[in-house]
């Protein structure tokens, strides 16, 4: 459909730019994309329902003692980045693909939620939480894939902005649902569960019944290249031969490697500028507030502005994030900052990638790029806590910080939307 | 599909998915409330006036009612010498408890508008609130120092949303003479074996009070749990010694008795009490051979520990000697968090 543009030229973003006001532009925002987005709204309700009520569960309703149980999450990642680069190519692979896989990603966590009601035992939730987490990373490139396939490119970053608020505003309702069922019955984990996976099912069926299978998917192929590539794991390894692609990875792993991550990010919070015990909880609600807020202004603005311009931008904000731990500046400032940060990286990445990928290979392409960050963030969380051993939180941030002014210079120097 | 049929699947399964989630919650909340009714052969439990230095002199056990009925959770007290008689409760709801020299330590929940919050709260002898402090997750441990000055607790807390299963914990020491609060023992001087060690995956727990200034904690850091001896002046910890959780010490301050991670358990369970001797450094495991994921009581006599296991209404206190001997026998049903007082 919009195979003519994928490469996210400059005319897509000049016509962008020369385009009416505000209000011809709110209407174009895809069924499929509000399909999509109120999916993720409904599954984040659904999974951080759970996600809420675990530690209380295992601590109270199984009477275990979970320390130590967030060893494995270095493991589950890794395994979750593999299977997220199977869900992108196996969702390139025929016309349709994409839906079904995506469901099948979305149908596998919810199945998940009445199996917590009947495992009690440490390493078995542990591997129900694993098999969620691999329905995650199933569904995740096909997802997006589809975002931007069913968006004209010059609107992409808009796309994003809107369905990562609608996922966050899910996220941030699935909380108080917990709180909600658990006021009405002192225990009821079981009741928890019950309701997460209801609403985990209304997530799939709304996907089943409301987001296009076929039609999506491109029938032509892309003027640039003359035959189209086919789906196959050497095309989408070949996808890194493209020069915008491998500067987009190169520039997302590179600012991964100097990403310190969100445990951390409140950790420093509460070592350096003494937030209260009573207010550590509540951390990551004031970065997924502002996420919530931000995330469709500055998609709009990546489509004028240009998404790689926004991309760095983030990881600027990220950087005086850093700045104002170092300086002990206001909690409430740092915690704007985090989530300008994920706004301004996390959709609009998508949106840039998108633009430098075939259609025939968006899902593998996305999850390439996808992955290359998430295992560079790995990294860098593993580094950060090797430095903190060795010289003290201060000095790591120190260290981090002037990683992240590197290599956001050396991204800006790369600068994979060099048109933009 | 037309949008019509599409619509009616959406509505039809709505109304069933809504059908199930309510009867789940109703079912929970009707076994809740059962718990709020006495249960036929359980403990008798009235209210009654309940000090922490009891008036008569007699020794007392203190702990959390667990038994069904209108006192369940509450604070109540038993005579120390028939703990399997009438319970006293004193209106006071705690999840943890631990009370010497006549200061009591409660942590509680608080019900809020939209989450429930967790509160220590310090208790003089007749269970009035002294002072109260917001706690930052799920309380685990409490402990006070014998002569009632020094109060720590512990608390679980998992503090990113999205990483869902990465708990840490966190030990604070408050001195009720000063009110002066250590927040987190994180923040103290630590020597690893002699040497200064900072690391961001330190978490403390279970501290036990030898006097008002010296404690001993766990230490987990890099993987492994250490046994470390603290100083509340000076704000140090020294490791002693690895693999020991939940210390507490004997009346004579000279024997701990501990949990210590043991091999080829399940990794639900995989603890056994063991007694360790300060002088020789010699460790025995106790003849309790179940896992037991508690920090122990020691009776006066230094003899016995008390300890609770999960039972039939949440958990019972057992009791075993702390030489090695002898067999576990169950000391009470439906009770955590013992306390001898008086």
């Amino acid at each position: 459909m919009y195979v003519a543009d994928s490469r996210g030229t400059p005319e897509a973003e000049a016509r962008s730019a020369t385009r009416p006001g505000p209000r011809s532009r709110a209407a174009a925002i895809a069924p499929t994309v509000l399909a999509l987005g109120t999916v993720s709204l409904i599954t984040d309700v659904s999974s951080e329902m759970v996600t809420a009520v675990l530690p209380l569960y295992l601590v109270t309703g199984l009477g275990l003692t979970p320390l130590g149980f967030g060893l494995l999450d270095g493991v589950y990642n890794g395994f979750s980045a593999l299977v997220r680069l199977v869900g992108g190519h196996l969702a390139d692979r025929g016309s349709g693909r994409h839906k079904t896989v995506a469901a099948v990603g979305y149908g596998l966590s919810a199945v998940c939620k009445p199996a917590l009601l009947a495992v009690h035992s440490l390493p078995l939730i542990g591997a129900v939480l694993a098999a969620d987490r691999t329905g995650k990373g199933l569904r995740t490139a096909p997802r997006d894939a589809l975002i931007s396939l069913s968006t004209a490119p010059e609107a992409r970053g808009r796309a994003f902005g809107v369905h990562r608020a609608m996922d966050t505003t899910g996220a941030l309702l699935g909380p108080l649902a917990a709180f909600l069922i658990l006021r009405q019955a002192a225990e009821g984990y079981d009741a928890v569960f019950t309701v997460s996976f209801c609403v985990a099912a209304v997530g799939v069926l709304v996907l089943l019944l409301f987001v296009p299978g076929r039609g999506l998917a491109p029938a032509a192929p892309p003027r640039d290249g003359g035959a189209a590539p086919v789906p196959s794991l050497r095309a989408a390894l070949a996808l890194l031969s493209r020069r915008d692609v491998r500067r987009l990875t190169t520039c997302a792993l590179l600012l991964g490697l100097a990403t310190v991550s969100d445990a951390f990010i409140y950790l420093l919070l509460q070592h350096r500028l003494g937030v209260p015990d009573r207010w550590f909880a509540l951390l990551p609600l004031g970065t997924a507030a502002t996420f919530l807020a931000l995330a469709v202004p500055l998609g709009r603005l990546a489509d004028r502005l240009g998404r790689w311009r926004v991309f760095l931008g983030g990881h600027l904000a990220l950087l005086a994030a850093y700045g104002l731990l170092l300086a002990h500046g206001p909690v409430y400032a740092v915690l704007v900052l985090h989530g300008a940060f994920y706004a301004a990286t996390d959709g609009v990445l998508m949106a840039a990638a998108s633009g430098a990928v075939p259609a025939e290979l968006r899902a593998s392409g996305l999850a390439i790029v996808q992955t290359g960050q998430a295992a560079a963030r790995f990294a860098a969380s593993i580094a950060f806590g090797a430095a903190w051993t060795a010289w003290g939180d201060r000095t790591a941030l120190i260290t981090a910080a002037v990683a992240l002014a590197v290599c956001a210079a050396t991204a800006a120097g790369l600068r994979p939307e060099a048109t933009a | 599909m037309t949008t019509r049929n599409r619509v009616l699947i959406l509505l039809t399964a709505l109304a069933v998915l809504a059908a199930v989630a309510t009867a789940s919650v109703l079912h929970a909340a009707d076994r809740a409330a059962r718990k709020d009714r006495p249960q036929a052969g359980g403990p008798a439990v009235a209210a009654g006036t309940v000090a922490l230095t009891p008036a008569s002199g007699e020794r007392k056990l203190a702990f959390r009612n667990m038994a069904w009925g209108p006192h369940r959770d509450e604070l109540a007290t038993v005579p120390a010498t028939t703990p399997g008689g009438k319970r006293t409760a004193s209106g006071v709801k705690c999840l943890r408890f631990y009370a010497a020299g006549g200061t009591g330590i409660c942590l509680q929940a608080v019900r809020g508008a939209v989450q429930d919050t967790y509160r220590a709260v310090v208790l003089d002898a007749g269970l009035h609130e002294l002072r109260h402090y917001a706690l930052a997750g799920i309380p685990t441990r409490a402990r006070v120092s014998p002569d009632g000055r020094m109060v720590a607790w512990t608390v679980f807390v998992s503090g990113d949303s999205y990483a869902g299963t990465n708990f840490s914990t966190r030990t604070s020491i408050l001195d009720t003479r000063t009110w002066r609060l250590q927040p987190n023992l994180e923040s103290f001087h630590i020597l690893k074996q002699g040497r200064t060690h900072h690391a961001s995956d330190t978490n403390f727990w279970g501290v036990t009070f030898a006097d008002d200034t010296h404690f001993y904690a766990t230490l987990a850091t890099g993987g492994s749990t250490h046994l470390v001896r603290g100083d509340t002046v000076t704000h140090t910890v020294r490791t002693l010694r690895t693999n020991v959780e939940c210390p507490s010490l004997s009346p004579a301050g000279d024997r701990l008795v501990f949990k210590k991670r043991v091999q080829g358990r399940s990794p639900d369970a995989p603890w056994r009490l063991y007694v360790l001797d300060l002088r020789t450094m010699r460790e025995t495991p106790l003849a309790e051979t179940r896992s037991v994921d508690d920090q122990v009581v020691w009776q006066a006599d230094g003899r016995t520990v008390v300890y609770a296991l999960p039972g039939d209404y949440g958990a019972d206190l057992w009791t075993v000697p702390a030489d090695g001997t002898g067999h576990a026998r169950r000391l009470m049903t439906a009770a955590l968090a013992p306390a001898y007082v008086g």
